[in-house]
């Protein structure tokens, strides 16, 4: 039973990671309705900034960290500005390439950046190798998560409050909202539309790096940490997509099987385990577990 | 006429190939309720989008309290006070009723905060109903709810003209009237102009002061309200009310007098 509950707090914390990055395709999703294939090196870029914050300049952890998420903010929204506005009006199908287009070049311009490269990185944190133990007396008995982990679900659980504040308590947040329900009703209002549309794409920039910055001291920083991307997809579907909260709790469901199915099945269940849960979804419920059920104006 | 605070020269508007209104020119004077009728496709939603300037014209000149406004951007236009309720109401579905009443203040300072609070209370007076509703996502309005809601939105942009697309679109003949009624009020009391397109000639010409009317584009007709409700075209193609002759030819032959 410890086991199990050891295994679930894992997977937990793997979940996050998902989340966070499916939560990044549905901000842009809900605003531009574009899916935005590069999500997994927006990610990738995070964490080698973490990187070069840590190491290359020197800065304290947690500084390095706010300065990553500042720097892809301010990425997110000039990749809106100079790459994907100009495309406004042409098909859905020809966004959805470049931003494929923008994840390789991402891929490919990093290796050239001397210090970054195609080596694999170590991202040094202050809470390396410790542990934390719920429950039991002392070290015994009870339930011992990485200190990575715990992190991973502490922070998460705090952009998702801040998100919270930012969406509903906020006078750009629910013009956000606005904007994504009925962009031509926003223009009616007078919403600087295209300039929110921009700044959402820098939120969903800096998420995304969040979730590279977390994972890398669990994994490796490397140029192609981004492909986990391919999970967090299946993780925006689970949830619904389109559905904020959806993206979440589809990135835990997923985390969660996929850390189960690592352990109590045959090798090679695990790297299947989210496409299964999401062929699983799309029967049962077809729009996913947050599918939202009042009809969206384009 | 008094001040004229909109008015419109020539103006030419298209949807790529398609031109939608061909040389229209109207006033609009300060304090006033203005209508515009028209069938379907005449061309009255495209009227008001040029004015708001969702959409630019080809030709001619918007001018707005003697400035042309023509081709600015639809957020710098709502904030010189031009404010538009749009055809099919476009409220924010699953935002709640308030959050769509505080999107219609975006354009505001920040600082107007006190101020917007309390012109939610003054709308609320309008729309009793609103009140109750507040914290439901505006999607589960009912349709006159929505006009309700849309009406309010725009109000809180603190508009000097509004801009009203077919307020009466799918209500009943009794909602239609207490809708207009509340336009009436929010033009004697809050000294707002008003600029109402309509299908329904007999609600607009009822409530309105001056009318033009739209056929395929052009202004064919324009007079006092009370002139126009005694028209005879207007009387038969827009009030239903016919005389003598074969309506569909009669019909036919007078619209091609007036294009
Ligand atoms: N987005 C568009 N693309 C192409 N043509 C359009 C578009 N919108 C309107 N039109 C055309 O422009 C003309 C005028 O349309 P408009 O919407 O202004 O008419 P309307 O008088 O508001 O009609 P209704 O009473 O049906 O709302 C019509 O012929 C219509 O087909
Ligand atoms: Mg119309």
């Amino acid at each position: 039973m410890l086991q199990f509950l050891q295994l679930v707090a894992s997977g937990i914390a793997q979940g996050c990671i998902y989340g966070l990055i499916a939560l990044g395709f549905v901000l842009i999703y809900k605003a531009t309705e574009t899916i935005n294939f590069a999500q997994g090196d927006l990610m990738m870029l995070g964490g080698f900034l973490g990187l070069t914050g840590t190491l290359a300049l020197g800065l304290p952890f947690w500084a390095a960290f706010a300065a990553a998420l500042l720097v892809m903010l301010f990425f997110g929204m000039a990749l809106e500005r100079v790459v994907l506005r100009p495309l406004l009006g042409q098909p859905a199908f020809t966004v959805v390439m470049v931003t494929i287009g923008v994840g390789y070049l991402a891929r490919g311009l990093v290796t050239m950046i001397p210090e970054w490269g195609t080596d694999t990185h170590v991202l040094p944190v202050p809470y390396k190798d410790q542990i934390v133990s719920l429950g039991g007396n002392g070290t015994e008995g009870g339930l011992i998560m990485s200190m990575e982990h715990v992190v991973v679900i502490a922070v998460t659980a705090l952009l998702i409050v801040a998100l919270y504040l930012l969406f509903k308590h906020t006078r750009i947040g629910i013009a956000m909202q606005a904007t994504s329900q009925n962009q031509l009703a926003a223009f009616y209002m007078g919403i600087p539309v295209r300039r929110i549309n921009m700044l959402v794409w820098g939120i969903s920039a800096a998420v995304s790096a969040c979730a590279g910055l977390l994972l890398a001291p669990i994994t490796f920083v490397h140029a192609n940490m981004g492909f986990i991307g391919l999970k967090a997809f299946p993780a925006a579907v689970v949830g619904g997509f389109g559905s904020i909260p959806g993206a979440l709790v589809g990135g835990l469901i997923i985390g969660v099987v996929e850390t189960l199915a690592g352990f109590y099945l045959p090798e090679g269940f695990k790297d299947i385990a989210a496409y299964i849960v999401v062929l699983v979804m799309l029967a049962v419920k077809p729009n996913g577990l947050f599918g939202e059920n009042l009809r969206k104006k384009v | 006429m008094s001040d004229v605070i909109l008015q419109l020269n020539n103006v030419e508007s298209s949807y790529g190939p398609v031109k939608a209104i061909r040389g229209v020119s109207l006033k609009v004077s300060q304090g006033s309720v203005v209508t515009v009728l028209g069938a379907n496709g005449a061309g009255k939603s495209t009227i008001l989008k040029t004015i708001s300037g969702i959409i630019d014209p080809q030709k001619g000149s918007v001018v707005y309290r003697g400035e042309p406004i023509q081709k600015k951007d639809p957020a710098w236009i709502v904030r010189q006070g031009i404010a538009h309720v749009p055809e099919g109401r476009e409220i924010f579905p699953l935002l709640t009723v308030r959050e769509n009443l505080l999107m219609g203040a975006y354009t505001r300072a920040l600082g107007e905060r006190a101020a917007v609070e309390q012109e939610i209370g003054q709308v609320y007076g309008y729309f009793p109903i609103l009140k109750e509703r507040a914290n439901q996502p505006a999607g589960q309005l009912s349709g006159g709810q929505q006009q309700m809601l849309a009406i309010s939105r725009a109000l809180l942009a603190k508009p000097t003209i509004m801009l009203l697309d077919e307020p009466s679109l799918g209500l009943s003949p009794k909602l239609t009237h207490e809708i207009f009624e509340i336009i009436r009020r929010i033009n004697a009391e809050r000294g707002v102009t008003i600029l109402v397109v309509e299908q329904n000639a007999r609600v607009a010409l009822k409530y309105a002061d001056y009318g033009y009317v739209l056929e395929v584009g052009r202004i064919v007709m324009e007079d006092p309200c009370s002139v126009l409700r005694e028209k005879e075209d207007v009387k038969e193609f827009y009030l239903g009310i016919k005389d003598a002759g074969v309506r569909g030819t009669r019909r036919w032959k007078k619209k091609k007098t007036w294009r």
